[in-house]
């Protein structure tokens, strides 16, 4: 296993099915009446969060106190970050506190690459998030999902439709599910598909009417208009026409493709309320599975034998 | 498959596995007067198969159809941070075991840390009323104070031997044997 989780595509095949295997058994500790295993019990995780975030941080949180590690909360908002404090003598400061693992979520992409390659930090880093990067926990909670309503992804079609431009998600999840095995076809106005694509393991396509019919599970991603600093679409409407998932799309689908969204939601914009509210959108136990699997990573991160290899990250 | 080394002797063989779990499964009847409120939970991996086979013999004698669970006990091992991280294995538990009689079911009982770690896996599972323990092999060498409620062999050893366990559903697939347990000198002194 490795040492840090920083992208989807570190992982080999054996890793991440190790990973989903893992959180297939964890996830039975959620309907237990104790929730909670003694795994990494005197353990500190760290959540090292310099953007925004409800669900990855409550997510990780939830699943490090499930393994009875002490979680400590760091947010930019109200420390010494917004202060001019640099990312450096943050990680200084938290590895004086002994934190074994670091969970950073960092608006600019290579963050935690910078944490795991430098020696500020011994503990096991965790991308939970790198500007328009990569986002790996995401990527193993959605094919986690995938994999418990389609079965092995080997030769699956997964459809990912959006904002792909600004999208760590969709980056994170084209790596993972090609070394998966499924087909990724991306659709997104010519303006939303980042330039390189071509080089990724994946099909392109600008039309989501032609690439529904083929899908096994079909992954909206939200518009992120905070990222936009142009005009990618000409409006808020045709984007929604020609990019939405609405109730008539949803009827071409074949009938055991899911529908899914990493959150937040734009409800009326990249998907109609109906849709994220029907029986095949996954998107509420996507959050459900989140916590399973990132305690599954946590746990093979850092539940065993330090592996106290110094220098070769 | 290692092949077995020629200091290997064994002690049991599939007749003897097959007494002594018949055997132990009317002692667990006995004890418990019947089936009703038992809950046999087996350790992963052989454990399991240990305790399915108690179930399918239990079954027989009482007249129903009785499962056996798997309760792993990874998460609680008190050696996780000696070794990398393991895998899991899996956890099913047939029944609710509050009130009930749960009968721990593994191979080789030895230092007896992982049946403390059983322990603490059962109470964040539920409050059972009591807890018992079946193993085929007490090799002695206990670490806790932990004992077996049946035992199926007895057998002293030197912490300088290993005992293994090899049944048809987890080994035999490849190499053909038939359910023995064998002891073999080792330096370490090391055993499931």
């Amino acid at each position: 296993m490795i040492k840090h989780l920083l992208s989807a595509g570190d992982l080999s095949k054996d890793d991440a099915t190790r990973v989903l295997d893992t959180a297939e058994e964890l996830l039975g500790v959620a309907s237990r009446p104790i929730k909670k295993l003694p795994t990494l019990r005197g353990r500190t995780v760290v959540n090292l969060f310099f953007e925004d975030s409800t669900r990855t941080r409550i997510s990780f949180e939830a699943a490090a106190k499930r393994l009875s590690a002490d979680v400590i909360n760091f947010s930019a908002k109200g420390s010494s970050v917004s202060k001019g404090e640099s990312l450096k003598d943050t990680a200084l400061t938290l590895q004086a506190m002994g934190a074994d693992a670091v969970v950073i979520r960092h608006g600019a992409s290579g963050a935690p690459h910078r944490l795991a390659q430098s020696r500020w930090t011994r503990g096991a880093v965790v991308n939970a998030g790198d500007g328009t990067h990569e986002h790996p926990t995401q990527a193993l909670l959605d094919a986690f999902t995938m994999r418990r309503h389609l079965g092995d992804l080997d030769g699956k079609n997964i459809t990912i439709v959006g904002d792909v431009l600004h999208s760590r998600v969709a980056r994170s999840n084209a790596l993972l599910l090609h070394t998966l095995g499924a087909h990724v076809t991306l659709v997104a106005p010519p303006t939303l598909l980042p330039v390189g694509v071509g080089a990724w393991p994946v099909e392109t396509s600008y039309s989501l009417d032609d690439s529904l019919e083929k899908a096994d599970a079909v992954m909206m991603l939200r518009v992120q208009a905070e990222r936009m600093n142009a005009a990618y679409f000409p409006s808020a409407r045709e984007y929604s026409r020609r990019y939405g998932l609405d109730v008539a799309r949803m009827g071409r689908l074949q009938d055991h493709a899911i529908v899914m969204h990493p959150g937040p939601m734009n409800r009326g914009m990249e998907i109609t309320a109906d849709v994220a509210d029907s029986d095949r959108s996954v998107i509420v136990e996507q959050v459900t599975n989140g916590v399973a699997v990132r305690m599954a990573v946590l746990y093979l991160l850092v539940g065993g034998a330090d592996t106290d290899t110094e220098g070769d990250a | 498959m290692v092949a077995v080394p020629a200091s290997a002797r064994t002690v049991l063989d599939d007749q003897d596995i097959s007494r002594a779990l018949t055997r132990i499964t009317h002692e667990i009847l006995e004890k418990n007067r019947d089936s009703a409120g038992l809950v046999i939970l087996g350790i992963p991996t052989r454990g399991v198969h240990l305790a399915r086979r108690i179930a399918e013999r239990m079954s027989q004698v009482e007249g129903r159809e009785i499962v056996a669970g798997a309760l792993d006990v990874t998460m609680y091992r008190d050696d996780l941070r000696l070794k990398p991280a393991r895998a899991l294995e899996h956890t099913e538990i047939p029944d609710d075991v509050d009130g009930k009689v749960v009968v721990l079911v593994d191979d080789v009982l030895f230092s007896g840390r992982t049946i403390r770690a059983a322990l603490d896996a059962l109470s964040d599972i539920g409050r059972p009323r009591a807890v018992q323990l079946a193993v085929l092999i007490d090799r002695g060498h206990r670490e806790l104070p932990i004992r077996a409620d049946f035992v199926g062999k007895n057998l002293p050893t030197s912490l300088a031997e290993k005992v293994q366990v090899r049944l048809a559903e987890s080994d035999s697939a490849e190499s053909g044997e038939r359910d023995h347990v064998t002891i073999v000198q080792s330096e370490q002194g090391e055993s499931a």
